[in-house]
């Protein structure tokens, strides 16, 4: 058994917290360049310009690149063999967030209830999801997911019947709706498979894969190239003004699912993609 | 008060009359100084049984800009934090009242209904846009913040914002026009 101590764990996520709203990760800097040299309306060109500019300013100045600092969600890969001491791991994840967002100047969005709308004040709790996993270390990625684009998510179980084609189609018809509303150049991430909840699960765990690395799966490697080139096609464009990057990727996982059913869920992510991991 | 910059860029003083926003056209780039009044979900929700008892609001909108947005805290020395727009079609519900009572302008992202769209018509009224998740830059236009109600909804209270050139493009003018359909019509291709 490893031993780590919870005292670790809350400064990890603390860190991640500012770090995931400070500084836009690479990959999404590197999509945001392929696109200024594939995008034929002026108007996007400037929104994708300005959209850098925005993100080392943010760096720059310690800032948020987005006031929407998002929903922590934080997906724990907890090997086996650690042992996590000096309180619970939830409590210590929590406490990370609440010091992230007070120090950081980050924003606080959560609600105690959906019905009695009193925030919380320290944009806790995070939503949590653990795996136990073989091994002796423990992994914590987070997401600061923002509401807005978040508001467009959507699920549908389809039926067998309806297939591959069903599921594209489903794909593209959640990227129209979410439109500009949910701050295109959009990323999306797609769970297709397992049941009601898995298949949500996996429409965020997809999104932590870097844009632009290709899919493990050369089929869904493929699929996932032709649902962009279709997305890209609709013509809503940065901020919807019209263009041709509308999503930056579309990434696709799977699970294996019950006779009766097709579930995919898909998750809309906004160009302020606030994801960040670290292994203890 | 409208004035076309030698940029091509539209000068936008606020407070705003009927016939400043006859001047506006989707697809517009303006750039506007003076004040915004920040609002959003929990401030309209607030706003609205006054509205429908005809009750004084806190603020006096006639002619003015209400900006969708919930800032994050200012660090000190800072005017403000992040201040970008947030999904204005979250408050279709409240705005046709809101044009009623004079209201211009406001300031988010996303498609409004038609409800509203119909009302900048009838209340010559304008909606406008500012880039999403751009809400580091956009902090640099904010030159003066002061809450003026709802403190307790913290960042959801009502803020005077006095701006400087603060960067927006016309999404739905009074005339009908629409930049988000105008727009992606010219840059959609067939699907695969």
């Amino acid at each position: 058994m490893r031993d780590i101590h919870t005292s670790a764990i809350t400064d990890a996520v603390k860190k991640l917290c500012m770090d995931a709203n400070w500084n836009l990760e690479g990959d999404v800097l590197r999509a945001f360049d392929r696109a200024l040299a594939t995008e034929r309306s002026g108007a996007g060109k400037q929104v994708l310009q300005i959209l850098k500019d925005n993100a080392e300013m943010a760096k720059t100045k310690r800032i948020p690149y987005c006031q929407d600092t998002g929903f922590v969600v934080c997906f724990v890969e907890l090997g086996q063999d650690v042992h996590v001491t000096g309180g619970g791991l939830y409590d210590a994840i929590n406490q990370g967030v609440s010091q992230g967002y007070k120090e950081g100047y980050l924003r606080a969005s959560i609600v105690k209830s959906p019905f009695n709308r009193v925030n919380t004040g320290d944009n806790t709790p995070a939503v949590i999801h653990v795996d136990v996993v073989p091994g002796a270390e423990m992994k914590i990625m987070i997401m600061a997911k923002g509401g807005g684009c978040e508001n467009r998510s959507k699920y549908k179980m389809l039926t067998p019947a309806e297939g591959m084609q069903g599921v594209k189609d489903w794909i593209i018809e959640c990227v129209k709706t979410a439109g500009p509303d949910a701050c295109p150049p959009l990323i999306i991430g797609a769970g297709i498979g397992g049941t009601f909840e898995k298949a949500a699960i996996l429409s965020k765990q997809a999104l932590f894969r870097e844009l632009g690395s290709p899919n493990p799966d050369p089929m869904l490697d493929a699929l996932e190239k032709e649902l962009l080139d279709r997305a890209n096609r609709l013509g809503i464009g940065p901020q919807g003004y019209g263009g041709d990057t509308t999503a930056l990727g579309i990434h696709l996982l799977t699970y294996p699912c019950h006779i009766t059913s097709l579930p995919v869920a898909v998750t809309i992510e906004c160009h302020a993609h606030r994801h960040k991991e670290v292994t203890l | 008060m409208i004035r076309a910059a030698s940029d091509g860029i539209k000068d936008v003083t606020t407070p705003l009359s009927d016939a400043d926003i006859e001047q506006l056209k989707a697809g517009d780039r303006v750039r506007i100084t003076g004040v915004l009044y920040t609002a959003r979900d929990a401030a309209h929700g607030r706003l609205w049984p006054l509205i429908e008892k005809g009750e004084k609001l806190p603020i006096d909108v006639k002619g003015q800009i209400i900006y969708y947005t919930g800032p994050s805290p200012a660090r000190p020395g800072d005017v403000v934090g992040s201040i970008g727009p947030t999904t204005a079609s979250r408050m279709d519900k409240f705005t046709p009242a809101l044009l009623q009572l004079g209201l211009k302008g406001t300031i988010g992202k996303g498609y409004r209904g038609q409800p509203v769209k119909d009302a900048l018509k009838q209340h010559k009224g304008v909606y406008l846009g500012a880039i999403g998740g751009a809400g580091a830059v956009l902090s640099r236009f904010i030159k003066k913040l002061e809450v003026v109600a709802y403190e307790d909804l913290g960042t959801e209270a009502i803020r005077r914002l006095e701006v400087e050139g603060f960067p927006a493009i016309v999404v739905n003018d009074c005339h009908g026009g629409d930049l988000y359909q105008d727009g992606q019509k010219a840059y959609a291709r067939e699907e695969a």
